[in-house]
């Protein structure tokens, strides 16, 4: 079974994370970069699946020379080898413009499962898994928290607030994963060394026959016009007991709609 | 040239170990800590993640690595907790370094395998009730009856020795009398339930108390002759020799602590208000955390230095006894000063701080007193 686990390198949502005021897109440099939590997930889910089922897990990352340090960390955690699309000419792409570019990239690859995470923590669009299986015109399961392969065919539960979807879809399909899925291992210091020895193949964008005007900023299907700091945290609100303080605090988290 | 920037690997390995540590370690060592309870659970995810096989080959089911991973994956352990780190420093360099130094091939085989994957952990035995600074004052005895070693004795202090994952200790004992009419000392391993070792319990302690310590006795342990470790009459200059890579090691865990105090006292310093402004916005506070810097990150210089003389094959005995020295004391003065910028909650034990204040005193008693240390600098300078 070819798997190929799409990884996409974002500042750490741990850290304070800054837009470029120049040209308002995600201030990469001098950020804290690492791989995108939900991917993590995303890599464990293929290396469970490889240890069930045989076969080879690829990672595919569109995105600048520095992802390679999340390249290497998919990698170290078992990973087989990888595939990393970096051209000038990216910067700034849209959601529409990146699924171009990583269905172009797979179309040159041979996959059974794709995997990925279910957003990506400085975007958060979540579109990704569906202009991809439109792309490629295979079919998306996405949300998944629990996920088996049967006999060629894909059996997910998808979360929802309420509860869970059961859907299955036949192989070759797309499956995004939440963090409810499994554990993320670490990588052992083995991991670590081997990943040294792994191949990585760097692709542009001529590699993959995109001309270059298509992506990019200046071309994006959407563009942020602006953007502010989050407001200062509130006061708060105090509720002094004369006896009724308790109706006055569930009427309070009544009107948040807390309850 | 100089150079000590991390190679790649090695920082993958630091990162790891943080996240490691701030993930599964950070939330829940507090708890066992209160209960004076070593955590089975979190070294053995430790193990898993490949720490206890750092510097050993993988032919024995090591990682492949060296020291100096060791010493970087305890620097990062203890920034976090001394406990957990301790436990890693003493199953690698005082309980499996000896076998994988000293030992046979068919003992490398039998016991490295297991050590490394954590799932077995060694304890060495060579302080008693009796001293520790004077290791050659060894009253512990060891005689040879029909094929076996009869072990008598006691030992103190015994780091990794009584917890459900202790696979074996190894002992130090007085086996005869030199030529020279001195006492001939050699090590034995003993497995664990061996008849007539009693494993006392845990002591209560000031600190490191996520980290198993216990006292040892040894009433007519017999154990196959085989079970020497290394060379008959050689194991007092044996662990002699473990104990200046030990020292290294313990450097980094110091160092570790110190940094910790640090990272602790920077958030703590903005976050905290008096007088109706951050403390940290008073320079008696920035100076405080200033020095705390200065001195954890010139204590890692000196156990980088000690590890790299290691790791070249030259001497290193003057130092690792310098950074043993300086880190330890460092790891003290940072922890005081972190606890006054915490004022009543670094008297808490609920504040990592608090855990620091207790945990760095020993790193100037433990495998060698900061006097012992002075005595070997001044002995390699040719000084008395
Ligand atoms: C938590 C913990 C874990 C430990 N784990 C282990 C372990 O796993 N294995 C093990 O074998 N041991 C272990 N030890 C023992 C430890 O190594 C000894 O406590 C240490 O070496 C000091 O020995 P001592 O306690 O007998 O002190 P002593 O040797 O009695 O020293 C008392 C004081 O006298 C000073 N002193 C002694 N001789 C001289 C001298 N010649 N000149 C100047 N000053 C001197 C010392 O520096 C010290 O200040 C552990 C101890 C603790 C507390």
């Amino acid at each position: 079974m070819n798997i190929v686990v799409l990884v996409k390198q974002v500042p750490d949502s741990g850290s304070e994370r800054k837009l470029d005021p120049a040209d308002n897109t995600v201030a990469r440099a001098g950020a804290d970069n690492v791989i995108n939590e939900m991917d993590e997930y995303a890599i464990e889910e293929a290396l469970v699946v490889k240890e069930a089922h045989g076969g080879e897990v690829t990672i595919l990352t569109v995105g600048p020379d520095s992802a390679a340090d999340a390249i290497r960390k998919a990698l170290s955690m078992g990973a087989d080898r990888a595939v990393h699309v970096t051209d000038e000419a990216m910067h700034g792409s849209c959601a529409v413009q990146t699924s171009a570019v990583l269905a172009a990239a797979l179309q040159q690859m041979d996959y059974d499962l794709i995997l990925c995470g279910a957003e990506s923590t400085d975007g958060q669009v979540s579109v990704m898994p569906a202009l991809l299986a439109e792309r490629l015109g295979i079919p998306q399961l996405s949300g998944a928290r629990k996920l088996t392969i049967d006999d060629g065919v894909a059996k997910v539960e998808r979360q929802t607030d309420g509860g869970f979807w059961a859907l299955e879809a036949p192989l070759p399909a797309i499956v995004s994963t939440w963090d409810t899925i499994n554990e993320p291992r670490y990588p052992s210091f083995k991991g670590i060394m081997a990943a040294k020895k792994k191949p990585v193949e760097t692709k542009t964008l001529a590699d993959l026959g995109i001309d270059p005007s298509t992506v990019g900023l200046a071309s994006a299907t959407s563009q942020v016009l602006d953007f502010s700091g989050r407001p200062p945290k509130g006061e708060g609100v105090k509720v002094a007991d004369e006896g009724d303080g308790a109706d006055k605090l569930v009427e309070y988290l009544a009107s948040q709609k807390i309850v | 040239m100089l150079d000590y920037r991390l190679d790649e690997e090695t920082e993958a390995l630091r990162k790891t170990v943080r996240e490691f540590s701030l993930d599964v370690i950070a939330p829940r060592i507090g708890e066992y800590y209160e209960r004076d309870e070593f955590p089975t659970d979190i070294v053995r995810q430790m193990g898993e993640l490949g720490l206890f096989g750092l510097p050993f080959p993988e032919e024995y089911g090591g990682a492949g690595g060296d020291y100096f991973h060791l010493c970087v994956a305890l620097e990062e352990l203890a920034r976090v907790d001394s406990s957990v780190a301790i436990t890693l420093e003493a199953g690698v360099s005082l309980g499996a370094m000896p076998i994988f130094r000293f030992g046979t091939e068919e003992q490398k085989r039998e016991w490295l395998p297991r050590l490394c994957a954590g799932e077995a952990l060694g304890a060495f035995g060579l302080t008693e009730p009796g001293g520790g600074s004077d290791a050659g004052a060894t009253r512990t005895t060891a005689r040879l009856e029909d094929g076996h070693w009869v072990i008598n004795g006691s030992k103190a202090f015994i780091t990794n020795s009584g917890t459900e994952l202790t696979a074996l200790v190894t002992v130090t004992a007085v086996t005869g009398t030199r030529p020279d009419g001195g006492k001939e000392i050699s090590a034995i391993l003993v497995p664990a339930g061996t008849p007539g070792l009693t494993v006392g319990q845990r002591y209560s302690k000031v600190g490191w108390n996520a980290s198993d310590t216990r006292e040892l006795s040894f009433s007519d342990v017999r154990v196959p002759e085989e079970n020497l470790v290394g060379e008959r009459g050689r194991g007092y200059a044996q662990f002699l020799s473990i104990l200046d890579e030990g020292r290294v090691a313990i450097s980094a865990l110091a160092v570790g602590l110190a940094q910790g105090c640090v990272d602790e006292s920077v958030k703590y310093a903005a976050q905290r208000e008096a007088f109706g402004q951050p403390i940290g916005r008073n320079q008696a506070v920035q100076f405080m955390i200033a020095d705390m810097e200065v001195r954890a990150s010139t204590a890692r210089l000196a156990y980088y230095r000690a590890a790299e003389k290691m790791l070249r094959g030259e001497p290193f005995k003057r130092e690792a006894a310098i950074a043993k020295l300086y880190s330890s004391e460092c790891a003290v003065d940072n922890a005081r000063a972190a606890t006054q910028v915490h004022g009543g909650y670094g008297f808490m034990n609920e504040f990592p701080v608090g855990r620091f204040y207790r945990d760095a005193k020993i790193l100037e008693i433990g495998e060698g007193t900061s006097e012992v240390q002075r005595m070997l600098i001044a002995r390699d300078l040719g000084v008395g």
